[in-house]
């Protein structure tokens, strides 16, 4: 079973692996920390709950329903764990994110529902970025259409799917990267699996993640699904040269994007007319840009 | 969400936890759930169940402890609780609510024999 996902299995394009091989990143640091567990057999009563909250994993007695610790006896222990419930992919996360750095790469997710446009606003991307180094991690449930149609552009890209799972997790992105021969700063882009609810919660170790909502979704979809457009740092409102024809208010879709994360920016763009595709790639260029800044700076 | 997946997060978790400590059985799971965390708490339930089967944690209680959801009002720049990810500010009524936490999922403590 792929860390965290109880969804399925994912799999890496070309490889006919399901994840569970051993391939010595399996992060031996899982709980690796002290934690006093002198189990009971002196009375060792230090209940002052002195830990720093996310790691120390004191086991301690006498709080259990008697109360009391009698040795010899059973008794039920409490074991604080304080964990987050994600942490595995969150170190898995935390490994990628330094990948990245050290390659000064920036890397960006890109969540939206199916249909939204991704995979033709990132093909458009690619071609009008020219000879900026980049690669793309594609992720669907089946199939490696996606990917066929980035490395048609002349862009490396590997397909991940995920099986029955709803989203890619810190593990798929690490194995993705592997294959990727990222050179030193590069864009990444990770085409997450077409779901606005799962990949929300899962950080993959991006720098940050990019919505898109095309204008035939509906205004209220911000409203609908807060959390993914909240996670989002900028949310791209595609297809925007079928507003006339959709009876759609593109200021209201605005609206709605501030209301649930009034810190967004927004960037209304035609992937097929070429419309705000500018704004987007200075938007793309920048953020390489002060990315490479601040780790030289460091 | 992705329940089935939290649950095998929460099973990760307590094996690692039964290794370390001689775990013979986990009678209760305490979470702490964030208000905006999107878990759907029945599902979690069940999910947790049928995902604990052949574990030391099978036919463990799982409790959940909210924890609030607040949220940054860009219109009177207050910290305020809000039940509901979409509810208005309390204090000035307005709309732009960014939040700051209440998406926690965490596993709190474990109580085992």
């Amino acid at each position: 079973m792929c860390t965290v996902c109880g969804c399925g299995t994912g799999s890496v394009e070309g490889q006919s692996h399901s994840h569970d091989h051993s391939h010595g990143h399996d992060h031996s640091h899982e709980h690796g920390h002290s934690h006093d567990h002198s189990h009971g057999h002196h009375h060792h009563h230090d209940h002052d709950h002195s830990h720093d909250h996310g790691h120390s994993h004191d086991i301690h007695f006498g709080k259990g329903p008697a109360g009391v610790e009698v040795p010899g006896m059973t008794q039920e222990r409490l074991i604080e764990i304080e964990t987050d419930i994600l942490a595995k992919n969150d170190r898995y996360a935390d490994v990628n994110r330094a990948t990245l750095r050290g390659l000064n790469t920036f890397a960006i997710n890109l969540v939206s529902s199916p249909g939204s446009g991704k995979t033709t606003l990132l093909c458009k991307t690619i071609e009008m970025l020219g000879d900026q180094p980049l690669a793309v991690i594609e992720g669907d449930q089946q199939t490696a259409n996606d990917a066929e149609r980035i490395r048609a552009t002349g862009a490396p890209a590997v397909q991940v799917n995920t099986g029955k799972g709803c989203h890619l997790d810190g593990h798929m992105v690490g194995h993705a990267m592997e294959h990727l021969n990222l050179v030193e700063g590069s864009m990444l882009f990770i085409e997450n699996v077409g779901n606005l609810v799962c990949p929300a919660g899962f950080d993959l170790g991006e720098d940050c993640k990019v919505a898109i909502l095309s204008v035939t979704e509906g205004e209220d979809k911000p409203l609908k699904y807060p959390d993914m457009f909240t996670a989002s740092r900028i949310a791209l409102l595609n297809k925007v040269d079928l507003a006339p024809h959709c009876d759609v208010d593109l200021d209201l879709y605005e609206k709605n994007l501030r209301r649930v994360n009034p810190g967004i920016e927004i960037i209304r763009v035609s992937a097929r007319t070429g419309e705000g595709m500018d704004n987007w790639l200075n938007w793309l260029k920048g953020s390489l840009q002060r990315k490479r800044g601040t780790l030289a700076a460091e | 969400m992705h329940e089935m997946s939290l649950c095998e997060g929460i099973r990760q978790v307590i094996e690692a936890q039964a290794d370390q400590h001689a775990i013979q059985a986990v009678k209760r799971v305490r979470l702490e759930i964030g208000k905006f965390s999107g878990v759907e708490k029945p599902a979690l339930e069940f999910a947790f169940e049928v995902v604990m089967r052949g574990s030391v944690a099978e036919g463990a209680v799982l409790e959940m402890i909210d924890l609030p959801g607040k949220a940054m009002c860009y219109d009177c720049m207050h910290e305020v609780e809000i039940d509901n990810r979409l509810d208005p500010c309390p204090d000035c009524g307005g709309g732009k609510l960014m939040p700051v936490s209440g998406d926690e999922m965490k596993i709190k403590d474990l109580e085992v024999v």
